[in-house]
Formats: C-alpha cells, structure tokens, sequence
C-alpha cells in the first residue's frame, strides 16, 4: 500500500510548517522590526541560517513569521468557509429538488462563476488592501466548495436506511442532518479542508503578492517574493527562501490531503 | 584575373568599413510611456522626456549644467523697468512640415498657453504675461505685468516650447517641432521613434534616428539594458543592479542630480501633527543616511529643507534635525504622546517610497511611533493624498525645478499655513537683484527647517546606465530630458 509514504512526508512537511509558525509566537532567532541596513543581503551564514533580506532582516525570522501569517489567513478563511458553507450545503440536500437548494445551488455557481482571485481583488478593492480583507476574501470563495462537497455528501446519505429510520421516528430535518448526515460526512470535509487550507495558503501569498495581502510591516511570503524581484540577480537566495517556503508547504498540505483522503475514504480502502 | 581580385579587395574593404563606422542610431529606455506627445498640454514628465530640445524647442533653452541658453530666440533685450522682454528670432528656423517659424508662431504659441481655456499644465510659467506682440517675422515684444527675472528660466520649460498654429491641435499624437528630430511613429504600449530633421537649423545632431522604448518593469529593464536591447536608461529603475553595471566593463553608470526633494509630508492640518513639536520629533527620529543607504543604495544626497543642493543658494540646514532619537522622544513626552501614537503612512508605488516607508516606520518605532502603512496607486494616492489630503505621513519626491513656493499654498497636500511664509514668496517673486533673492531664498529655506513642516529626506539622484561607447548624455536633470542634440557613439 503506498498511502502512507504520501501521508506522512505531507504530513512533516505540513508538521514544520505550523511547528516554525507556532514557535515565532514566542521565539524568532532576530527580532523582524529592526533593520540593519549594514548587514543586508547577505547569503545563508552560520549568524543567519537563511540570509538576510534588503533591509538586512533575518530570512529565517521573516518566514516563520509569514508562515504565521500564512496560517492565520488560511484557517480563519477555511473556517467562514466551512461556517457558512457546510449548513447551506446541508440545507440544500434536506430540501432536495426544492426552491431552497436551487436558490443555494445557484447562488453557489453564481459566486464559482467568479476567478477566485478576481473575487479576492473585488473585495481588496472595495474594502483597501489589509490581511482581514484578504481573509474575507479567501474566506467567501470557500464558502461554494464547502456547499458543493457537502450536499454532495449528503445527497447519498439521504437515502440510506437509517435516515429513513430516523425520519420515521420523528426527527426533523434538522436535526437529522446535525445527528446522522453531518458526523458522516466529516472525513469529506476534513479532506477538503486540508486542500482548502493549501489553496487559501497560496491565495494569500498571491494576494500579498499583488499588494493585496498583508501590509508591511508584518512579514507575509507573497510580498516577500513580489519585493525580491528586481534582487534575484544580486542576492538570489531573498527570492529563492519565500519561493521555497510557499512550493514546500502547499505541496505538503496537498500530500496530506491526498493522503488522508485515501485513508479516510471507505471505498478506496476496500480496493487497495 | 588580376581584376577579379581588385574588386574582391574593394568589397572586403568595404564591407569592413561599414563595420566600423560609428552607430547612428540609439535606442533609449524609459519606465513611463508618455500619455501623449504635446509638452504644451499635458503635466507627464514623460512627454519631455522624449520630445523636450529633441522635437520641440522654446525661445530659451534648459542645458545639461542647468543653465539657460537662447535656443529659438538668437538674443533678448530687457527694458530698463524689467517689463519689456524683446525676442530676437532665429531666421531660417523652420518646422518638421517644411513651413517656417516666426513671430507669429511665438505669439500664437504664448498666447494659447496663456489662454483662459488653456490645458497647459504649467499656466504659471505665463500668468505674468500682459501681452505678447509682434514686430516684426523676426522680433516678439513681450510685455509682462510685474517684473519677473525668472522669465526667460520660464520660457526654457518644456511647456513653453514654441508651436505652429496649423499642427499645435495634432501635437498630442503627431508633434510637429523645430527640433534637430522630428517624430516618425509611435507604437502604443512599446516606442516612440524619431528620426534626424535634415533641415534643422543649428549643428546637425551624430544620430539619424532615435527610438524610445517604454519598460516598466525594473527586472525587465534590467534584462534588456543586459541583452542590450537598449544603448541607454538615463532614469534607470533598479538601483540595487547599478552595482553590477559598474563592475561591466560594457556599461557606465551615470549618477547624477535631480530636482526631486524626497520628503516625509506630514498634513499640518492633522490634530496631532498641527504640533511643531511631534513634527520635529518625527524629523529627529529619522535618519537619512540609513534610508538613502536602503532604499536607494547609497544614491542620493540628504536634505534638510526644501531645496536642491546644486543651488548656488542652497543652506544644508541637514544638522538642524539629525538623527537623535532621545531627543524625539523627550519632544513626543513633551507634547504629551509619551505613552505612544499611531500615524498612518501613506506609499506611492516609487521605490524610494516603498522601501524608503518601511525604514522609516522602523525608524519611527523606535521612538514610539507606530505606523499603519498601506501601499497605494498613484490613481489611489493621488485621490486620497494629493486631493482628498486624508493622510497623516506620505513620501513623495517634488520633481519640479526650484519648487520652494508650493509651501506657499495653504491648500497644498502638506496643508502648511504660513502668512509669512506667503508673504516672502510675493516678494521674491518681484525680486530682480541676484543677492536679495538669494538672501530671501535663504531665509525661507530656514523658515520651513524651523517650522518641521516636512521630514525632509534626500534629493533623489538620477541614476542612468549606458552603453560606454556613448557620450553626450545627460548626467543632472535640471529639466525632464533626454537631450539627444549632443550626444554620439564613439566607436
């Protein structure tokens, strides 16, 4: 079986992530709000694991705290998007075929028919650039997959015996779909929720990126890389770490994802 | 036999020759495309950029050194009461359509710049004129309200230059100069090209054509000036590769001056900084050196008030609000924001405010200032800043020639409300004598020093790169120009 292996190097690589995010709340090797204009862009040392920065920051200190910021953005966007999207998702599925679930259904495609990240620009516009806008604006454009997954899910539960059962002792729709639909559903959204932490990680990094996202001061990937541009040539390695941070983590949070998938997944176990 | 030889000795010899005569054509990097080719009606630096002593010339003329040299007008007498400026035209100037320049176009051109529905970004350059006229095709009597000794600087700008009646309206997308090139075409979105005007009047210029080509993006202008797509980028955007341009053996750089004093505005209309005292304290908190050194890469000059230091006139009052960041502190105390204050900084996209804003708001915080920066547009800016004055910290660098007067403007971005102030630039602008106006110049500069109206920063330096077999090219900018008369390929 070759779940594992892609479960677990996910899993670390996802593990370091929040790990250096969690430890720059209390500790990072320099401090992030000085500068030191002498010591800039130097390359990887025994003093600065990663380097320094243009305006002689320590690389390492930069990333762990972007990483939180990173972390920040993508949870708190997952979780509108779970909050809103997971009860209208069940709302639609209870009243299948209903003027409910069309209304939410299209309500849904309507908000998909949008580029994620036009709809995150929309909202920056609107609203100025701040990392709450960017976390709102990643946060709606979840909202349509959490729906879509969940009322997917449900749609089969629906049918099942025991929801029969329930309905014919009495339980309300509601409380059906909280007591049997939902907890039978969570593998799907722990997997999606993996994925869409992955994607909300890389739309912040786009956002900041563009100018959107976080603003400077606080440290945040996107902009790191967007401000490292014209210095590639000069000090690669300010391009190179961001880039790096941002490659690793997506692509770790994916593994997970995949890998829990497959885990998780009744039916795909059975084959395997 | 013998023949066949010959001829084949001539054509190597030919052949080889061409090889080494001197290129003629040139090709110049810009970062802005300009939004249209007519200098008399628009305020884009990038217009005079490409046509400014190229395609369109004016009586006088700006030079390299920042003097003023007669340019269409060969010489000009002042009369005694200094109202009366007599232009004696060049003869035999003609436009690039063949028809020629005289005292009717200059009073033309005067005039619709003068005009009360005229889109001429600089009218103050003419507001003193009472009326212009013509003596005859090659004398313009020119007769002004007030006595104004800067009238022929005046007539030197870019806005000033001299049109043809039947081409002026066209201008915008088909200039029609005097100038030594005269426009061929423009590729929207990527060039501007010029070729040589055989007519010209003056010494015909080395080059026989000339292409400005329109890069925005600093890494892109850096990867053709490297290809060598481009022989020279005289305002070049990344001064972090400068370094690595220098140590190139094919390229020189150029450093030289401008006229942009790069300033932390501070709204003096705001509560907070309406009080001298968390005005100086922010100036004390900053240091210069450590912004120029990281936002500019060590190109620039400081500044301590609000004047270019290649001025005859010019007083470094940069002593007057060093670096002392205890002193800032016991002011901010004093002023009764000793546990702390907020301010927000407001950033135009320009590099040396970018970089430049987060330096300082490192600076600031150390002093306990913390600061909210957002990055703007310049749409944004403009809107917010410039006309809606909602900011408390912006920076900016004032590009504009000896532009000590727009602190003069109550209703000016910064909101500096000064009647004395106002009053000394009424009178230097009536000023004749060189030493009262360099004494009244003198006194003003210190008046904005003792007031901290502004944080002021560095005179921004105008860093080029070039190939190094061209010479000619400009190293200040005393006008926005890329003057391309005097400037030729040495191999």
């Amino acid at each position: 079986m070759k779940l594992p292996g892609q479960l677990y190097v996910g899993a670390a690589l996802s593990v370091v992530f929040i790990a250096a995010a969690l430890l720059s709340l209390g500790w990072v090797p320099y401090s992030v709000e000085g500068m030191n204009i002498a010591e800039r862009m130097q390359g990887p040392s025994a003093a600065y694991w990663l380097g320094t920065d243009q305006f002689g920051r320590d690389m390492l200190s930069m990333l762990m705290v972007g990483a939180r910021t990173s972390i920040a953005v993508a949870i708190v966007a997952v979780g509108i998007g779970m909050a809103v999207g997971v009860p209208l998702g069940l709302l639609a599925a209870a009243n299948r075929g209903g003027l409910v679930d069309e209304i939410v259904m299209r309500g849904n495609d309507l908000v998909f028919a949008f580029p994620s990240l036009v709809i995150a620009i929309l909202i920056t516009a609107v609203f100025g650039p701040s990392a709450l806008n960017a976390i709102l604006a990643i946060g709606i454009f979840n909202i349509p997959v959490f729906a879509r997954v969940t009322r997917g899910g449900a749609l089969s539960l629906w049918t099942l015996d025991y929801v029969l059962a329930a309905r014919v002792s009495g339980k309300g729709k509601i409380r059906i779909s909280a007591e049997h639909i939902l907890p039978n559903i969570a593998n799907l959204l722990i997997v999606q929720g993996t994925i869409q932490f992955s994607l909300g990680i890389l739309a912040e990094a786009g956002l900041s990126y563009v100018g959107l996202g976080a603003q400077p001061p606080t440290p945040s990937w996107g902009r790191m890389l967007a401000e490292s541009q014209t210095l590639i040539s000069l000090a690669p390695h300010i391009a190179i770490f961001p880039g790096l941070a941002i490659v690793l983590t997506v692509l770790g949070l994916n593994l997970m994802g995949d890998g829990l998938r497959d885990l998780l997944d009744p039916r795909l176990r059975r084959v395997a | 036999m013998f023949a066949r030889l010959t001829t084949t000795a001539a054509v190597l010899a030919l052949s080889a020759g061409a090889a080494f005569a001197q290129q003629t054509d040139i090709t110049i990097g810009m970062q802005l495309e300009p939004p249209n080719l007519d200098p008399t009606g628009g305020a884009a630096a990038a217009i005079d950029e490409v046509v400014y002593a190229n395609v369109f010339e004016g009586l006088t003329r700006y030079n390299a050194d920042g003097s003023i040299s007669p340019a269409l007008a060969e010489t000009w007498d002042v009369s005694e009461d200094g109202l009366t400026y007599t232009f004696h035209l060049r003869d035999g100037v003609t436009f690039h359509d063949g028809t020629t320049m005289d005292a009717e176009d200059v009073k033309f051109s005067l005039d619709r710049a003068r005009a009360e529905d005229s889109t001429n970004a600089q009218k103050a350059l003419f507001a003193g004129i009472d009326t212009v006229e013509v003596v005859d095709p090659l004398t313009v009597e020119v007769t002004l309200s007030a006595p104004n000794s800067a009238f022929p600087t005046n007539m030197a700008w870019g806005d000033a230059v001299i049109v043809a009646p039947e081409t002026a309206a066209d201008a915008a997308t088909n200039p029609v100069g005097t100038g030594p090139f005269m426009f061929d075409e423009w590729v929207k979105g990527d060039r501007v090209e010029l070729v040589a005007y055989s007519d010209y009047w003056g010494e015909a210029p080395a080059l026989d054509s000339a292409t400005f080509k329109f890069i925005s993006d600093p890494t892109a202008a850096f990867a053709a000036m490297m290809a060598g797509d481009i022989d020279a980028f005289p305002v070049y955007p990344a001064p972090e590769t400068l370094a690595q341009f220098e140590a190139d053996p094919r390229f020189e750089v150029i450093v030289g001056s401008t006229e942009g004093e790069t300033i932390l505005a501070m709204n003096n209309a705001d509560e907070v900084l309406s009080d001298v005292r968390v005005r100086e304290a922010i100036a004390h908190a900053i240091d210069r050196q450590e912004i120029i050194d990281g936002a500019m890469f060590g190109y620039g000059t400081p500044i301590g008030t609000h004047f270019a230091p290649h001025y005859p006139f010019y007083v470094d009052l940069t002593d007057q609000s060093d670096h002392d960041p205890e002193e800032a502190r016991a002011l901010l105390d004093e002023a009764g924001h000793g546990d702390g204050l907020t301010l927000s900084l407001k950033l135009p996209p320009p590099t040396y405010a970018r970089r430049g804003g987060e330096i300082i708001a490192a600076q600031l915080r150390e002093v306990g200032i913390d600061t909210e920066i957002e990055n703007l547009e310049w749409a944004q800016w403009l809107e917010q800043v410039f006309r809606g004055k909602d900011f408390d910290l912006t920076i900016v660098s004032h590009t504009e020639p000896m532009d000590i007067n727009i602190y003069a403007r109550p209703d000016y971005y910064f909101q500096y409300d000064n009647p004395e102030f106002q009053a000394l630039m009424d009178e230097i602008a009536l000023a004749t004598d060189e030493e009262e106006r360099a004494a009244l110049f003198e006194q003003a500069q210190r008046m904005i020093a003792d007031d901290y109206v502004n944080g002021f920063l560095f005179q921004l330096a105008r860093t080029g790169v070039a190939n190094a077999n061209i010479e000619g090219l400009w190293e200040n900018a005393p006008t926005q120009a890329n003057d391309l008369t005097g400037v030729r390929w040495t191999q």
